[in-house]
């Protein structure tokens, strides 16, 4: 027997996985589409029922996935009766919406993408259903709202669908986040983000001082995704969706998520003042509102979403009556409406589908025409209205019952009328759906002749009409184990009120409001001409235009923002970033927070102050001749010696190395672009301007400078003790900084090579682009200045250079190797390596040089990072984590006792990337030169004396024959 | 005892170049100038370097020297090639 916790697990992955399979399987057809879309749906299903009994006797089912527990995020899932009711609503609606879909979608819909998204969507409803963690309940809370944008837009040539999309998006996506603030508070004060610990804790919360915040935040949540007034308007607009869509996420499980986080969170929230008003009064509001507008659409689409809307009113009024016995009302309803409602939405479809239209005015008498479509539709609908012996009779007594006994702002008559109102709607409008579409004369006027669909079409709503009349007739062998369950659920444990579900409760008030309700609806129903001619006339808010000028306003408003902030000037960015650093360093040195300083300043030796000065006056020098650009490529050169140097002095030889190395290479990339680039900057900005940032970068500089200051006359205890004290112990070597770089932050080297690596490559796609664009013009009209050295390859830089090679790439080799141990790596000798190579390059000339070259760089980059990922990964296998070094002492006979360390392995990743992606930048930064017209060179040197020599060699011999 | 001195000595009289070819850089005039300045600096920096090695009695600043010394005047070469033939890798 697998274990439960197993199967729950495997049971929410099911759908995300499946999910991948229809949008491959269409190729294969619509039929294999739709099957290995219920393939999962059904195993879920079934691992569902296998999981059933044990929570119907009133156990739960938990699986437990640490996932990121230090943020309290953890993969847990709890199955109770709450979850069975929502799971089992979601899977075999889901089957049903699968076979109702497979004849609903036409040919030239993408089924496949359909299928998947439907997956998707069922996956994240699963999920909220059985989440345990409150943090995974907002991931999958957010992944609905994702996927049902997905499937609303999903007929993207319609521009009512991606409208109704995007709104739909706009206010459950806002709501969301909201309900991420409430949950964090609420974690916040349980301590824990575990649902079943929370739940644990009602008393504490409700008794802190965050309880309001976190109520109404949670609630801004629920009531967007559950509609409720005043968000109720995305709902009809998302019914420009495939009706599959509508009956499956906005009649049955999506808007009911709000419903569900109501239900869910109702021991450890209701119970209180704030929760009673807030909620059964926008409940109650919602219930009366969205029946009387539904009475009033001619869409069939758009009165079902109002009816909608209107009951998902009323469960939200039962759940925040607070009572246990409201509860099971509520529960008792969820399943009612959620079996006559998407029986509806279906019909409906039907109707849509054989007739190509859905308003009402222009339909009716379709009785006889589809007598099977009209069978099911009338049987939901007065299900609806609230007609014994169907079910949507007994919840709708329930409710009315509990009304009667409610007090309500200090009164019990003002929520009776107004559920009776609502209710009288209510039957208004199912009549009016019968009445209007099925009954009246037969028309001639149909856009398309009607007839009933296939039997595939009708199986799902019929089976729907099947359960309406079954639980109508017996109640509590149908419904009443999982009401049960569910209802003890929700209300936190403990006894169940007495509740009997049955259709006849004797005469009680329930009953006189139920008669008033149905004989005023039949009224309305009567009265409906005039009435909807004085509806049309009343001015009304329209939603759709208030959200459309909200959203402009807002889009204008972050424009104006972004445009400001963001106009595509760095000096701007700059500006904006460093005075807003600047500020809050200076709000947190007014906190109190600085260490006392506690070292005495070291003494300045003449030599070091010479050094300062140096360094001062080549940066000051820097600004004032930074629209010469050679100039300041000589003066940054002197910043750079000067920066090595403090290296040097402060016992950093290799920094020291390396930083004159980067500078080499910089000055050398910076020299082959500002050929092509021109050699002074214009003068742009107007003074105002320049005297601004100048006070800026001085204000910005200092503070730089205070910090600094402030820190190092302060005793911390820093990271590098533990460096220094695990250097050799743990990495292996006693260059402390290259352990750093290869082992203590191994993985951030690794990132940096990549970063490189790229870089490199992204040069060379970039002058790949632009040497066969349109600047490729403007380098073939070079001309070069007449007034150039002649001086091209001269004989002593090359003889020099050759000499030099081989001395540099000894010494390469050497600093790589000894690099852990004495100053050197991987880094720096990529650098010297190709500033030797360089060298050639400058020397002889590109052609001569790229003739010897018997690597790729594009590869050398590749290799790098190939071989210090796969250094990294190799520790795996020893079973430690990701760049984990191993080191060793090994002797081989004639030589001392040496150190192998696989760090020296990623040090060569290392030494490759460099090394390939330096030469890969200035092979692709030279290669403009050649567009624009400059001759290659195939001889090493302009002249070559030893040719001379052979001349003459060659002469003698001519004359001694 | 005479080491000292001469040490004192020598650091002095680099001292005084590195900050005479620092006004060299600044007044220039011609760009050849300031190349040279910088060569110079250079070379100054790494006799600074050597003595600063002698100073605390470690070889290991002797190495930094060298290499320092092996890639210094890249930057020289490429400078001058740019002021002679705009183009430093044709």
């Amino acid at each position: 027997m697998v274990s439960g916790s197993g199967l729950l697990a495997v049971m929410v992955m099911l759908p995300f996985i499946g999910a991948l399979v229809p949008g491959l399987m269409i190729r294969a057809g619509r039929d294999a589409c739709a099957m290995f879309t219920a393939v999962p749906t059904l195993l879920a299903l079934i691992f569902l029922g296998i999981l059933a009994p044990e929570i119907m006797a009133g156990g739960t089912v938990t699986a437990k996935i640490e996932w990121l527990p230090a943020l309290g995020l953890n993969a847990n899932f709890f199955l109770d009766g709450l979850g069975l009711l929502f799971a089992g609503m979601i899977l075999g609606m889901g089957l049903l919406i699968t076979l109702y879909a497979r004849f609903y979608l036409s040919g030239e819909d993408p089924m496949g993408q359909f299928y998947t998204y439907l997956l998707l969507f069922q996956g994240a409803m699963l999920g909220i259903s059985v989440s345990d963690n409150i943090l995974l309940l907002l991931v999958f809370w957010e992944l609905t709202s994702l996927s049902s944008f997905l499937l609303i837009g999903y007929w993207k040539h319609l521009p009512e669908g991606r409208q109704g999309a995007r709104m739909a998006l706009t206010v459950t996506g806002a709501g969301g986040l909201a309900m991420i603030a409430g949950m964090l508070i609420l974690g916040n004060i349980v301590g824990s983000y575990d649902l079943s610990v929370i739940l644990q804790h009602g008393d504490e919360i409700r008794a802190s001082e965050y309880y309001l915040p976190a109520l109404i935040l949670i609630l801004l949540g629920a009531f967007t995704k559950s509609a409720q007034f005043p968000f109720h308007f995305w709902l009809p607009h998302a019914m420009a969706a495939p009706t599959p869509v509508s009956a499956y996420l906005h009649s049955a499980t999506m808007v009911k998520a709000g419903v569900f986080l109501m239900a869910r969170m109702w021991p450890v929230l209701a119970g209180t003042d704030e929760w009673f008003y807030i909620v059964s009064t926008v409940g109650l509001i919602t219930m009366v509102i969205g029946a009387l507008i539904a009475l009033f659409k001619d869409d069939l689409k758009a009165l079902l979403a109002f009816s909608t809307v209107s009951h998902l009113g009323l469960l939200t009024m039962l759940l925040g009556l607070g009572t246990k016995l409201a509860a099971v009302v509520a529960v008792f309803h969820i399943i009612n409406h959620l079996t006559f409602k998407a029986a509806l939405f279906m019909s409906a479809g039907i109707v849509d589908h054989e007739t190509h239209t859905r308003d009402i005015k222009r339909l009716g008498g379709l009785a006889s025409l589809m007598p099977a479509t009209a069978l099911i539709a009338v049987v939901a609908a007065l299900s609806m209205a609230g007609i014994p012996p169907l079910n949507g009779f007994m919840s709708k007594e329930m409710m009315l019952e509990e009304v009667a006994h409610t007090d309500w702002w200090g009164g019990k008559w003002p929520i009776i009328i107004l559920a009776t109102v609502g209710a009288l709607f209510s039957v208004a409008y199912s009549f009016r759906f019968i009445g209007h579409t099925f009954f009246g004369p037969v028309r001639d006027d149909y856009p398309h002749h009607p007839h009933d669909p296939p039997t595939g079409m009708l199986l799902a709503p019929g089976f729907l009409a099947v359960l309406v009349v079954a639980i109508g007739l017996a109640p509590s062998l149908i419904a009443g184990p999982i009401v049960a369950a569910a209802s003890t659920a929700v209300i936190g444990g403990g006894e169940l009120p007495y509740y009997s579900l049955k259709l006849w409760h004797g005469v009680n008030p329930a009953l006189f409001m139920s008669i008033a309700a149905v004989l005023g609806g039949a009224v309305l129903l009567w009265l409906h001409r005039p009435l909807d001619k004085a509806w049309i006339r009343t001015p009304r808010p329209e939603a759709k235009a208030m959200f459309d000028r909200v959203v402009a306003g807002t889009v204008l408003g972050t424009r104006w923002l972004i445009e400001g902030t963001h106009n595509g000037a760095i000096s701007r960015y700059l500006s904006i970033f460093v005075v807003a650093t600047v500020l809050l360093g200076f709000a947190a040195f007014q906190g109190g927070g600085l260490p006392e300083q506690t070292r005495e300043m070291l003494p300045v030796p003449p030599l070091v102050g010479v050094g300062f000065v140096l360094t001062m006056l080549a940066t000051l020098a820097t600004v004032f001749a930074h629209r010469n650009r050679f100039r300041t490529l000589i003066l940054v050169s002197v910043v750079g010696l000067m920066v090595s140097a403090g290296f040097v002095y402060l016992s950093a030889p290799d920094l020291a190395m390396t930083q004159i190395s980067v500078d080499t290479v910089t000055v050398m990339l910076m020299l082959l672009a500002l050929h092509f680039l021109p050699k002074y900057t214009p003068l742009e900005s107007p003074l105002s301007m320049r005297i601004r940032d100048g006070v800026i970068a001085v204000i910005a500089g200092a503070a730089v400078a205070a910090l600094a200051y402030s820190f190092l006359l302060t005793d911390m205890s820093p990271i590098s003790d533990y460096h220094l004290a695990n250097s050799y112990k743990g990495g292996g070597g006693t260059n402390v900084v290259n352990v750093i770089l290869v082992d203590f932050r191994g993985y951030d080297t690794y990132g940096e090579i990549v970063v490189l690596g790229i870089a490199g490559l992204t040069l060379y796609a970039l002058m790949e682009a632009l040497l066969n664009g349109p600047a490729s013009r403007r380098l073939r009209n070079w001309t070069f200045p007449p007034d150039r050295s002649r001086d091209r390859h001269p004989l002593m830089m090359v003889v020099a250079t050759r000499v030099m090679m081989p001395i540099a790439a000894l010494v390469g080799v050497y600093i790589f190797l000894r690099g852990h141990n004495m100053p050197g790596g991987g880094f720096v000798a990529g650098l010297v390596i190709s500033i030797a190579l360089l060298m050639q390059y400058m020397a002889s000339g590109f052609a001569w040089t790229q003739e010897r070259k018997r690597f790729e760089y594009h590869a050398m980059i590749g290799w790098g990072v190939i071989i210090a990922g796969l250094t990294g990964a190799g520790a795996w296998l020893a079973g430690a984590p990701f760049l984990t070094s191993a080191f060793g002492y090994f002797t081989i006979p004639p030589f001392e006792e040496f150190e192998l360390a696989t760090a020296m392995l990623f040090d060569l990743g290392v030494f490759l990337t460099v090394l390939g992606a330096v030469m890969l930048m200035l092979y692709s930064l030279s290669r403009m030169a050649r567009y624009a017209g400059e001759t290659v060179n195939l001889e090493p040197m302009d002249y070559d004396p030893s040719r001379r020599v052979d001349a003459a060699i060659e002469a003698d011999k001519k004359d001694d024959a | 005892m005479i080491v000292t001195y001469a040490l004192i000595f020598a650091f002095a009289c680099f001292g005084f170049g590195l900050l005479s070819t620092m006004w060299r850089m600044l007044v220039g005039p011609t760009q050849a100038d300031r190349i040279l300045a910088l060569d110079t600096m250079v070379i100054n920096f790494i006799a600074l370097i050597v003595l600063y090695g002698i100073s605390q009695g470690t070889a290991l600043y002797f190495e930094a020297s060298m290499l320092i010394a092996m890639v210094g005047f890249v930057s020289t070469v490429a400078l001058c090639r740019f002021v002679l033939r705009g183009d430093i890798i044709e």
